[in-house]
C-alpha cells in the first residue's frame, strides 16, 4: 500500500487544529474558574467520578500504550497481548491498597500521605526526589517519543515537535491547573477510545466480525506462532518482576495519585478507580485486536519499514480501512494523547516543587494562598521547560526502557513508604526516608547493571544483575529498609498521631 | 470551614475548651470501641483476599505461560490458542474483583462507616 504517512494532509491539519482549539478554549474556561491553590492543584475537588475515571484513564492511556501495544502485538503476536494485560491489573490493587486511604489523608499529593504524622522537612523532600525522578523518567520517554511519532507522522522537525509539545501543555497547565488538565484528559480518553473502537470494527469487518477468521490470517501470513507466547515471558522471574513493576508502580505513580484529591470524597474517589478499570480494561481488550488487524491486513515488512519499532501499525491500518482523513483523524487522537499525558506529568512534577518542596519544607507549611499560587506556576515552567530540554537533548536515543524504569521505581519508592505509613503504626520519618532512598537508588542502579543498559546500550558483553526489571528485587528490598529504620529508631509523636490517622484514614474524619 | 475545624481535632491542637474535650474522648472511645476495630478489620480482610485473589489471576497466568507453553499454545477451534482467551479472562477477572469490592464498599462500608461518623458528629 501506499501511505501518506509523514506528509502533512488537510484532515491531518484539520483534526489536529480542531484539537488543539477545543482543548485551548477548555483552558481559557478554566483558567477563569483557578485561582486557589486547591483548585489549581485539585480542580476545587469538584470533579464527578466517572469524569475522573476518564481523566484516570486518559492519564493512562500513553501514545505509548496505544501506538506501543498495536505495534507489539502486530510485530510479535501474542507477546503484545500479555504486555497489554499487565497494564491493567494495577487497577484493581491500586482501589484495594491506596485509594481511599490516599484520599482521606491527602490534600495535594502523594507525599501528604507520607509525611502526614511524620517530620515534614525530610519526609517531604525525600517523597518530592523519588516522584520527580519517576515523572522525569516517565515524560522524558514521552516527549522523546512525542517528537519521533510526530515527525513520523506530520513530516515536522523532530525539535519543533517537542517545543509544540511543550508549549501547548505548558498553556493548559499553567492557565487551567488541574481543571483544565482533567478536562484535557477527559477529552483526550472519550476520542481515543472512540478511535481505537472504530477501528476495532473496521479490522473486525474484514473479516466477517469472526475474531477467529482474522487469527487465522495472521497464522496464515506468519505462522501459527503469532498466537503462541514468544520471547516475552521466557525467563519466569523476570516476568513476574516485569508484572510486579507494572501493576505495583500504578500506586506509586504521583500524577495518577494526585487525580483522587479532585473527588470531593472517598467513595468517588472508590467509583472512580471503578469507572476508570472498566474503560482501561476495555481498550486493552481491543488494542490487540487492532493490532492483529494491522499485521494482517498491512502485513509487517511495511510496518517495520515505516518505523521498526512497530509504531506506526495503528495509524497505517487507519490509513488502509479508512483512507487520509480517518488517518488524519486517529493521528490527531494520538498527539492529543501525547499533549494530556505530558500535561498531566508537569502539573504532578509542579506540585511535587511547590507544594512538597516550597510550601512545606521552605515556608514550614505557612505559605499564603498568593504565594503558593506563584510559585505552583514557576515550578510549571521550570518542570516544563526541563521536560522540553531533556526531550531535545536525547534525540535519537533508545528510551524505551525508561517507562519500565519509571514504573519500577514508582513500585519500590513510592509505593512501599505509601502503604507502610497507613498501615504500621511504628513506621517513622527514618523508615520513610530509607525506604525511598534505598527503593530510588535500587531500581535505578540495577537497571544500569542489567542487561537493559548494560548489555543492549552501553555493549558489555554480559550483564551484572540478571533481570531485565528490578523490581522484584528492589521492591522487597525497599520494604525491608524501611522496617529496619523504623525498628532502629523510635518516633513517638508518629505513632501517637496514629489513632488521629486512623479515624481519618477509615472515616474520613477531617478529610480535606 | 467544618473541615478545619475537625482537622484541628485531628492533630489534637487547639485550646483545650470544654466541648473539645468532649470531643478528645468521644474521639478516644471511638478509636478503642470494638466496631471501629472490627471495620478496619474488615475492611483489610476483604482488601486482602481480593488483593491475593488479583495475584493468583494475574501472575498465575504470566506462570502458566512461563512454565507451560504447550498448554497456552494449544488450539481450540480453528487456529485461536487458549492464550487468547486467557488474557482476556484476565481482564474480565479484574473487572470482577474490582466490581466486588465496589459492591461490598457501597453496601456494608459506607453504611458502617456513617453510623460511626454519626457519633463523633453527635457530641
Amino acid at each position: 500500500m501506499e501511505t501518506t504517512l509523514g506528509t502533512p494532509t488537510l484532515s491531518a491539519v484539520l483534526c489536529f487544529l480542531a484539537i488543539v482549539a477545543l482543548t485551548l478554549a477548555v483552558t481559557y474556561w478554566a483558567a477563569r474558574r483557578t485561582k486557589s491553590a486547591s483548585e489549581f492543584y485539585a480542580a476545587g475537588r469538584s470533579v464527578s467520578s466517572l469524569q475522573n475515571g476518564l481523566a484516570l484513564a486518559g492519564d493512562y492511556m500513553s501514545a505509548a500504550s496505544f501506538l506501543g501495544i498495536t505495534g507489539l502485538v502486530a510485530l510479535r503476536g501474542y507477546d503484545g497481548m500479555i504486555y497489554a494485560t499487565g497494564w491493567l491489573v494495577g487497577w484493581p490493587a491500586l482501589m484495594f491498597l491506596i485509594a481511599e486511604p490516599l484520599r482521606n489523608l491527602g490534600k495535594f499529593t502523594f507525599a501528604d500521605v507520607v509525611a502526614f504524622r511524620l517530620r515534614q522537612a525530610p519526609v517531604r523532600v525525600a517523597s518530592a526526589v523519588g516522584g520527580i525522578l519517576t515523572l522525569l523518567f516517565y515524560v522524558l520517554a514521552q516527549m522523546v517519543g512525542a517528537g519521533g511519532l510526530i515527525t513520523l507522522m506530520f513530516g515536522l522537525p523532530y525539535e519543533w515537535a517537542v517545543i509544540g509539545v511543550g508549549a501547548v501543555m505548558l498553556a493548559y497547565v499553567l492557565f487551567g491547573g488541574m481543571i483544565a488538565t482533567t478536562w484535557v484528559q477527559i477529552i483526550k480518553a472519550i476520542l481515543l477510545l472512540i478511535g481505537v473502537t472504530v477501528l476495532t470494527v473496521m479490522v473486525l469487518a474484514q473479516f466477517g466480525f469472526s475474531p477467529g477468521a482474522l487469527y487465522s490470517a495472521v497464522a496464515e501470513r506468519y505462522g501459527q506462532t503469532a498466537l503462541e507466547p514468544g520471547g516475552l515471558v521466557a525467563d519466569p522471574i523476570d516476568a513476574v518482576s516485569l508484572g510486579l513493576a507494572l501493576m505495583l508502580g500504578l500506586l506509586g505513580l504521583p500524577h495518577i495519585l494526585m487525580r483522587f484529591y479532585t473527588v470531593p470524597d472517598a467513595r468517588a474517589a472508590r467509583t472512580s478507580v471503578l469507572y476508570a478499570t472498566g474503560f482501561i480494561g476495555y481498550f486493552y481488550i481491543i488494542v490487540p485486536i487492532v493490532g492483529f488487524g494491522a499485521s494482517a491486513l498491512v502485513g509487517r515488512d511495511l510496518i517495520r519499514k515505516i518505523d521498526a519499532g512497530g509504531n506506526m501499525a495503528a495509524p497505517l491500518v487507519a490509513e488502509l480501512l479508512g483512507g487520509t482523513p480517518f488517518l488524519g483523524f486517529i493521528a490527531a487522537v494520538a498527539f492529543a494523547t501525547i499533549l494530556a499525558v505530558v500535561a498531566g506529568l508537569t502539573l504532578a512534577g509542579a506540585s511535587a516543587l511547590s507544594h512538597d518542596i516550597f510550601t512545606h519544607v521552605v515556608r514550614r507549611g505557612r505559605a499564603t494562598e498568593a504565594e503558593q499560587m506563584r510559585v505552583a506556576r514557576i515550578s510549571t515552567i521550570v518542570f516544563g521547560l526541563l521536560a522540553v530540554v531533556l526531550g531535545i537533548l536525547f534525540k535519537g536515543q533508545n528510551v524505551a526502557f525508561m517507562v519500565g524504569l519509571a514504573f519500577a521505581i514508582a513500585a519500590s519508592a513510592n509505593f512501599p513508604p505509601l502503604l507502610l505509613s497507613i498501615v504500621w503504626r511504628r513506621f517513622n520519618t527514618a523508615g520513610a526516608v530509607a525506604s525511598i532512598v534505598s527503593g530510588a537508588f535500587l531500581s535505578v542502579g540495577l537497571i544500569v547493571i542489567s542487561p537493559t543498559i548494560w548489555v543492549d546500550l552501553l555493549h558489555n558483553p554480559s550483564a551484572i544483575f540478571p533481570l531485565r526489571n528490578p523490581a522484584i528485587v528492589s521492591m522487597p528490598l525497599s520494604v525491608l529498609c524501611g522496617i529496619l529504620a523504623s525498628l532502629a529508631t523510635r518516633e513517638p509523636d508518629a505513632e501517637a498521631k496514629f489513632d488521629d490517622e486512623k479515624l481519618r484514614t477509615y472515616l474520613g474524619i477531617g478529610a480535606e | 470551614m467544618k473541615a478545619e475545624r475537625e482537622d484541628a481535632w485531628a492533630r489534637g491542637s487547639g485550646s483545650a475548651s470544654a466541648d473539645e474535650t468532649t470531643q478528645a474522648d468521644t474521639r478516644r472511645e471511638l478509636l478503642a470501641s470494638a466496631d471501629f476495630r472490627h471495620l478496619v478489620a474488615r475492611r483489610w480482610r476483604v482488601s486482602l483476599v481480593l488483593t491475593a485473589l488479583l495475584f493468583v489471576l494475574y501472575y498465575g497466568y504470566i506462570l502458566l505461560i512461563a512454565l507451560d507453553r504447550g498448554f497456552v499454545s494449544q488450539r481450540i477451534g480453528g487456529t485461536t490458542t487458549l492464550g487468547i482467551p486467557l488474557g482476556v479472562a484476565v481482564i474480565f477477572g479484574a473487572w470482577a474483583l474490582t466490581g466486588a469490592y465496589v459492591l461490598w464498599a457501597n453496601r456494608t462500608y459506607d453504611r458502617e462507616v456513617a453510623r460511626l461518623r454519626a457519633r463523633v458528629k453527635a457530641e
